[in-house]
């Protein structure tokens, strides 16, 4: 397997969009699926699949095995000191709630402060609002400078002695500002704040080590590093999930029901009520196996390259106006055009089979922060090329034949 | 579906030049909405009279140009129309675009005939039909609802 013919990996590519070859430039929205996990979730269903950690039949023995394995998988991957650290979600949208919710009971009281930021997508401001109404606890936003990122300095002005926890992003999906997680973690630590990481664009694009960044929460969409839909982690320093209530009740997390009280099972069972996602958790180990075959480093630099190959393109287009200059970007390009709404420019290069988003990609605070309801943003993945770089190119010139411009 | 049909020329200049835009003077009626997964939004004001016309109708929103154009086609269509006649072409719109059925109300000039179904190629781009859609509730709305 290597980056240069890594298309024919995804079956998706096979077909054409609107008789046009696929340009897929969403996969910070969801990435394509390789053909390993695809086939892993079929071949689970035919021949491994039961509920897991119930029965003790063989069958209910193979696919509890094959989804522990996959923890264990995982827990290397972002090398975290114990399996017990990694809990899987519906995504990091789930694992998000499950800290605001759990930490939130526990720690949080009235005046005390959540630091977050001005990138943040919708999942992880929105749950800290919750928090805000249940306990009225403050939110403070770390506000974003011209070049569409949030820099230590900015973090350092808002810590106080109400602060409580961190909450931010590690890649901004709109100005792609890769922000830098390990200093607020190292300031953090000083005054003894716990930091929650929302890596869900970061994760895909960036080497993840929990003992390198040192950060307390790390949340993961599966869906958006190759993996299966519906399925997310949360990785979580094991003193916190102790500690930490569990976020809902039912099924596999209790220890002990009575009619005057339940005890609740150890970590990480205590986190994971009800059935779980159970083929999508064992293929999840298919895509960290295509990430670790291909080495993330070499993704990312693969991506790099196209993306500045790719902003090369658009700057040559007067007509185009790049979202955010930020020192270190990962794999999203924002843009706007003269005359011609996102919406609009997405519509148009569908028909070319170019495939973007259109929209304030549930980043409303920042949007109103530049100025602009709207954005239309092309974004990477290990499968693109320079040849979808042209294409995008192309078909932005297109937009500005049928507008008139 | 070509492109060309849904930005055909009348929905391109009456996004770029939109009729009737800002709050009309004495409107007692007005609604507004926005569409979350793309950030557009609208707000129509109406002045209805003794009569139950709608003498004066205008809009404000920003948004992609399907959206703008629908905001315009509906207040160039209807203002000064009678109420009972705006909420039928209003459902007629509303059916052209779900059901693909075609606008043929006697009391509409061919011109207005024409500008209205030019939005009717917004059918073949199911995402988009809440662009279209989007001001003829919200008139809908504003007529329901008192200043």
């Amino acid at each position: 397997m290597n980056i240069k013919n890594i298309k024919s990996e995804f079956p998706i590519f096979e077909q054409k969009v609107n008789g046009k070859p696929l340009v897929y430039l969403d996969s910070a929205n969801s990435s394509q699926k390789p053909r390993a996990v695809i086939n892993r979730i079929s071949n689970f269903y035919e021949t491994e699949f039961s509920n897991v950690g119930r029965s003790v039949h063989s069958l209910a023995v193979k696919a509890t095995n094959r989804f522990e394995e996959s923890r264990d998988k995982v827990k290397n991957y972002l090398n975290a000191k114990h399996r017990e650290e990694i809990i899987f979600t519906k995504g990091a949208t789930e694992s998000i709630n499950l800290v605001a919710s759990s930490f939130g009971e526990k720690f949080i009281k009235e005046g005390d402060e959540i630091l977050t930021t001005e990138l943040e997508h919708h999942s992880n401001y929105v749950p800290w609002h919750f928090l805000r109404q249940k306990k009225g606890a403050k939110i403070k936003f770390a506000p974003v400078n011209d070049k569409g990122e949030v820099g230590i300095d900015e973090i350092k002005n808002l810590i106080n002695s109400k602060t409580k926890i961190i909450a931010i992003t590690h890649i901004s999906n709109v100005t792609g500002a890769i922000v830098p997680i390990k200093k607020i973690v190292d300031l953090a630590n000083e005054k003894n704040i716990p930091v929650l990481v929302d890596g869900t664009q970061g994760a895909p694009h960036l080497e993840i080590d929990m003992q390198e960044l040192g950060c307390d929460f790390y949340a993961i969409s599966c869906h958006k590093m190759y993996g299966p839909n519906g399925l997310g982690i949360l990785y979580a320093k094991k003193k916190w999930l102790d500690e930490l209530p569990p976020y809902q009740g039912g099924g596999g997390m209790i220890s002990e029901v009575l009619k005057e009280n339940v005890t609740f099972a150890d970590t990480p069972t205590k986190f994971e009520a009800g059935t779980m996602q159970t083929a999508e958790v064992v293929a999840f180990s298919e895509a960290i196996k295509f990430i670790e075959e291909l080495g993330i480093k070499n993704i990312h630099n693969h991506e790099n390259e196209i993306m500045e190959y790719g902003i090369e393109q658009l700057k040559k287009n007067n007509s185009v106006k790049i979202i955010g200059d930020p020192k270190e970007r990962g794999s999203v390009i924002c843009f706007t055009m003269k005359g011609i709404h996102p919406h609009d420019i997405a519509t148009i290069l569908d028909e070319d089979g170019v495939a973007i988003r259109a929209g304030h990609h549930c980043c409303q605070i920042l949007h109103d922060k530049l100025g602009i309801p709207a954005t239309a943003r092309a974004s990477l993945g290990v499968y693109n090329s320079r040849d979808d770089m042209d294409k995008l190119s192309d078909a932005i010139n297109n937009c500005k034949k049928i507008f008139k411009i | 579906m070509e492109l060309k049909e849904l930005y055909q020329e009348i929905i391109l200049d009456h996004a770029k030049n939109p009729r009737n835009k800002g709050k009309c003077n004495g409107y007692n009626h007005d609604a507004k909405a926005h569409n979350p997964l793309c950030g557009d939004k609208v707000h129509i004001y109406a002045k209805l009279d003794v009569n139950k016309n709608l003498s004066d109708l205008s809009f404000e929103g920003e948004g992609c140009a399907i959206s703008l154009a629908s905001a315009s086609i509906l207040t160039d269509t209807l203002k000064g129309k009678d109420l009972q006649f705006s909420k039928k072409v209003t459902d007629d719109f509303l059916k052209m675009l779900k059901n693909k059925s075609k606008i043929t109300l006697n009391s509409l000039s061919e011109d207005q005939i024409t500008t209205i179904s030019s939005l009717s190629g917004v059918q073949e781009f199911p995402m988009r039909i809440k662009c279209a859609t989007m001001a003829w509730h919200t008139l809908l709305a504003a007529i329901e609802k008192k200043k």
